[in-house]
């Protein structure tokens, strides 16, 4: 079942040369290269490349995590590469979820607390029941992560993520340490959530089934682009192959 | 070396920052030990040496005037080895450049040989030549205090005629190390001399051609105290005995004693508090160490090393940091006591220092670290055997939080999540909380007596000088005078009120308690000099009945209405029956009070005084001492701001030294442990704070989260911590209160409060370290580790 969304034709991100230079002298470790991009708004787009190749170090630096040793990156139209450290923070605090391989919840709060503990301090924030409901976790609301399986505490670092009704949403590897069946689920729901809340959504990921679903698709070698796909054969989660 | 050894060269130097801070606390546990162990047997070793090389006597018997063939008498007394006669008295000296006269002990020196007991240590210059009766010797601290040295002159005046000496030698002498002036309580350097001379000069001065009025006995090695000293008052009775007494009740060696046996308290109550900090520390960061590294366990077991061989490489980690931290207390040890062994040494005027530590305390220092160290170890080690290499290569489960849920419905009205965090997070693991907050509030209850009882030291000065004596200036006069006498006084430039008073030396028992001291008779409705309760209002003294200062009612252990015997040892020496007839708030000194002219006439000596307190006019000073120095009765005048100043120095040198020391180590420790509470807590949660700044929490939110932790430890530590603050200065102040002085303990906001506001300032700098740390973090790396 291919559902195509336009692209509302504006970016969401535009990177200009953006170089990240890790270390000194010899021991200098280039993990971008001068990286051009643009990424419309509302799409999902999947980051493919093998370990080392610069996928995740531009993820961080366009989700404000880490900075560029050279060049720009715009979000909407402000230069991240210019933000201060508050401002950075307050960029992520009202604009970014963000999805990790390994959940990274507060294991002293419950799923319902772990999804307050965003919305409490985010701008607009949609109902926290509601956030729970959409990744299908309405009925383990209370329960503490100790209590969850892996990819019911993915799920609940879905639901925090999107709580905050973010305008971007990243996810680092979000079903890498999952099981295919699980790793489905949780795909489906980052794929609503793109659909319903209109996030643009980048996941980076060495499996590079994921592409399926994506509307772009970014190959990354060397800390630069190899190439960019528009998928124009869009695949639901549940019917990627694994 | 194997894999592990290497392993653990690499983990130490890993955790080198947090290891070194625990190896510190072991280290200054240990120090303290070598140091304080260290300390004292050396004292009690130089003492031992300097008493034997110049023979100290055991007994001293003094006399009012018995012939030298007593001394073949005193000689054959069963246990006796030696015996020395000697010619002692009181003097006042004239220093120049000083208005007021200072008392002086003369002490005889036989001719043409050494004394047998009682031996001079010669610091400087030659003994008296024989028949050079202006040769003297001087005692060094006196010397010292006042800038004689060898060919000045002195002028004292003996048994009222002045004479004048020359300064051939300075010396010391293990039975003065510390000088008190008869009367007094407070050991002087400055106010009282030491002076020897040759035996005939004060054979003519004080009338004792071919006789002694003091006499000293060595004991045999073994031989019992008691009889000896009975039999030698049997001897002397008759020629004016005045109570022989053994060296345990001589003035000077009491002061060692008492320092010796403070020092004693103190060494036994803090090493053990730092070990167990360092134990509980050592605990939490190993036990760290053991969740981090479950997949390498598990890995390290899947290869097939045995469970035994997995918790000796920890058990190794932390033996490793107690060593290195027990071997650096060793080292600083013997350093910091051989640089306190010279303080003390200068304190109590010993000519050498034997300084040794008890290869002892090494083995108990480094046994007490590496015991302390297992306890911790050993806790862990439940942790490494239950992970199977299975369970272990599995990222571990998030940490349950489940059973912290009796809490959910409360917190869920009143707390915000960050603020739940917190509270979860302490109530999920109370004991190291608890732990954390005991280690806090033994640090600072540490602190806060040593606090207390050196604040307690100003208010023994207080009540000594502020309320119990209100006079100006002391006089004594050498033997006792008509009451006249004192009001003659009245007369001198200066003097605005004069009250008589009478002390009379005596042994008080009680059942099989004694002790040595003195009566003092006071006038009726004294004001200048007085006994008060504890309510600081004055003690009439009884027509029938004696007054007994608090230490001393402890050491006869008696209460009001029991009677006491009374041995008085002047006069026709009468034994009185008294009753006590109230109980004396005093901190200073143990005397006992009666009123004047009751114990006149016990004495059968009415209208009798040996001396006067003054109330003087300040200006009046250099005119008032001038006058005394020609009245012939006076042996002594004291100006009560120089006993003042005097006791606040002996207070604040030797052991005052040694409590500022353990005030500033239990900051030190106290700081330690609030830091390492808070980097602990960074290192478990740094994930956690990681996710939150990644979420968009600023920084200080996520402080917030990370020291609301150690805010509540920190809340918790420091009631605590006055409790055992109040409890552990009854302790201590017990350790040094004596029947010398006493140090009150009363319960003072201030000592606390400092030391509260020390632990919530090393909070607030622990807390801004580790502020720092957040601001460090790797987000990206901490999130791509799984923990």
């Amino acid at each position: 079942m291919a559902k195509d969304s336009e692209p509302a034709g504006q970016t969401t991100f535009v990177t200009r040369g953006l170089t990240k230079v890790y270390g000194e002298g010899p021991a200098a470790v280039h993990a971008l290269r001068g990286v051009d991009l643009e990424i419309p708004k509302g799409e999902i787009v999947v980051l493919l490349g093998p370990s080392g190749s610069g996928k995740s170090t531009l993820l961080n630096i366009i989700g404000g995590l880490d900075r560029a040793t050279e060049g720009d990156a715009f979000f909407e139209d402000q230069n991240l590469s210019q933000m201060s450290d508050r401002e950075l923070t307050l960029y992520r605090r009202d604009h970014v979820g963000f999805v990790f391989q390994f959940y990274n919840l507060m294991p002293s709060l419950t799923a319902r607390e772990n999804v307050e503990l965003v919305t409490e301090i985010a701008e607009d924030p949609m109902d926290v029941e509601k956030a729970l409901h959409l990744v299908g976790l309405g009925k383990r609301m209370d329960h503490f992560p100790a209590q969850m399986s892996g990819g019911e505490q993915q799920r609940v670092a879905i639901a925090r993520a999107i709580a905050k009704n973010p305008t971007v949403l990243f996810c680092d590897e979000p079903t890498g340490a999952l099981d295919s069946t699980t790793g489905r689920a949780v795909l489906h729901v980052i794929n609503d959530v793109n659909r319903e809340l209109g996030a643009t959504v980048m996941i980076v990921t060495h499996a590079a089934a994921t592409a399926q679903m994506a509307h772009r698709v970014i190959n990354f070698a060397d800390g630069a682009i190899r190439s960019v796909e528009v998928n124009d054969h869009r695949v639901s989660p549940d019917e990627i192959e694994w | 070396m194997g894999a592990l050894n290497h392993k653990l060269l690499r983990d130490l130097w890993r955790i080198k920052g947090q290891a070194g801070a625990i190896a510190l606390v072991v280290a200054v546990g240990v120090l303290l030990l070598v140091m304080m162990s260290g300390m004292i047997s050396s004292l009690d070793e130089t003492r031992r040496t300097y008493y034997e090389r110049y023979r100290l006597a055991d007994v001293f018997a003094p006399v009012v005037r018995a012939p030298e063939k007593m001394l073949e008498r005193l000689a054959a007394i069963p246990g006796v080895d030696a015996v020395e006669g000697r010619i002692q008295g009181g003097a006042l000296v004239e220093i120049a450049g000083q208005d007021m006269p200072v008392r002086a002990q003369i002490v005889s020196l036989p001719p043409w040989r050494e004394p047998r007991l009682n031996g001079v240590y010669l610091a400087d210059g030659r003994m008296p030549q024989a028949g050079r009766t202006e040769e003297v010797l001087l005692l060094r601290s006196f010397a010292k205090a006042h800038g004689l040295t060898l060919g000045d002159h002195l002028s004292a005046t003996m048994h009222g005629s002045r004479r004048d000496f020359r300064i051939v030698g300075i010396a010391q002498a293990p039975e003065f190390l510390f000088t008190i002036a008869p009367g007094e309580f407070v050991p002087d350097d400055a106010r009282f001399a030491v002076i020897w001379m040759n035996q005939d000069a004060l054979e003519a001065a004080y009338d004792l051609k071919g006789a002694f009025n003091e006499a000293l006995l060595k004991l045999e090695r073994g031989a019992q105290v008691e009889p000896v000293l009975a039999a030698a008052d049997a001897l002397l009775d008759r020629y004016g005995g005045l109570g022989s007494y053994a060296l345990e009740d001589q003035l000077s060696n009491r002061f060692l004693s008492e320092e010796i046996k403070g020092l004693r308290t103190t060494s036994s109550v803090v090493p053990p508090i730092f070990m167990a900090v360092a134990a509980f520390l050592l605990y939490i960061v190993v036990s760290r160490m053991v969740q981090s590294e479950r997949e390498q366990i598990g890995l390290i077991k899947a290869f097939g090393y045995t469970d035994w061989e997995v918790s000796l490489h920890y058990i190794k980690l932390v033996v490793a940091i107690a060593l290195f931290g027990a071997a650096l207390g060793c080292a600083g040890g013997v350093w910091s006591g051989r640089l306190l062994a010279g303080v003390y040494q200068a304190v109590y005027h010993f000519p050498f220092l034997v300084f040794r530590v008890e290869p002892s305390s090494f083995v108990s220092g480094v046994a007490v670290s590496v015991l302390a160290a297992m306890a911790g170890g050993l806790l862990v080690l439940r942790q490494v055997f239950a992970l199977t290499p299975a369970v272990a290569m599995r990222p571990p489960a998030p940490a349950d939080y489940s059973r912290s849920g009796a809490l959910n419905a409360r917190l869920k009205r009143w707390l915000d999540q960050p603020s739940r965090m917190v509270l979860r997070r302490v109530v999920r693991n109370p004991g190291r909380v608890f732990g954390a907050v005991l280690g806090i509030a033994a640090g600072m209850g540490l602190s806060s007596a040593q606090l207390t009882v050196m604040s307690g030291f100003d208010d023994t000065l207080d009540q000594t000088f502020d309320v119990i004596d209100r006079s100006d200036v002391a006089v004594t006069f050498f033997e006792q005078m008509p009451d006249k006498t004192a009001f003659a006084l009245q007369h001198l430039p200066g003097v605005i009120e004069v009250e008589p008073t009478r002390s009379v030396s005596a042994v008080l028992r009680h059942g099989t308690e004694s002790y040595r001291g003195g009566i003092t008779g006071l006038m009726p409705g004294a004001r200048l000099s007085r006994a008060v309760d504890a309510d600081h209002a004055d003690i009439p003294m009884p027509d029938a009945g004696i007054v007994l200062a608090k230490a001393l009612a402890d050491i006869l252990k008696v209460g009001p209405g029991d009677q006491i015997m009374v041995e008085v040892l002047e006069g026709r020496r009468p034994v009185l029956e008294v009753p006590v007839a109230r109980i004396a708030d005093t901190l200073l000194g143990a005397p006992a009070f009666m009123k004047l002219d009751v114990l006149n006439r016990e004495l059968n000596e009415p209208g009798r005084i040996t001396g006067a307190y003054l109330r003087v006019d300040a200006q009046a000073y250099p005119a008032l001492f001038a006058a005394l120095k020609d009245v012939p009765s006076v042996a002594g005048v004291s100006r009560k701001s120089d006993s003042r100043a005097a006791m606040k120095k002996l207070m604040d040198s030797g052991a005052g030294t040694m409590r500022f020391i353990m005030a500033a180590i239990a900051g030190i420790i106290t700081f330690g442990i609030v830091y390492n509470t808070a980097r602990i807590s960074f290192g478990e949660q740094a994930r956690d704070l990681a996710s939150l700044r990644v979420m968009g929490f600023t920084q200080g939110e996520a402080a917030f989260i990370l020291l609301g932790e150690l805010a509540i430890v920190v809340f918790l530590a420091i009631p605590l911590g006055v409790a055992i603050g109040y409890g552990l200065s009854f302790l201590v102040a017990a350790g040094f209160s004596t029947d010398l002085y006493q140090i009150s303990t009363d319960f003072k906001p201030d000592t606390y409060g400092l030391a509260g506001g020390a632990v919530v300032a090393a909070a607030i700098l622990s807390g801004w370290l580790v502020k720092r740390d957040i601001e460090k973090v790797d987000l990206v790396a901490t999130l791509k580790t799984r923990e």
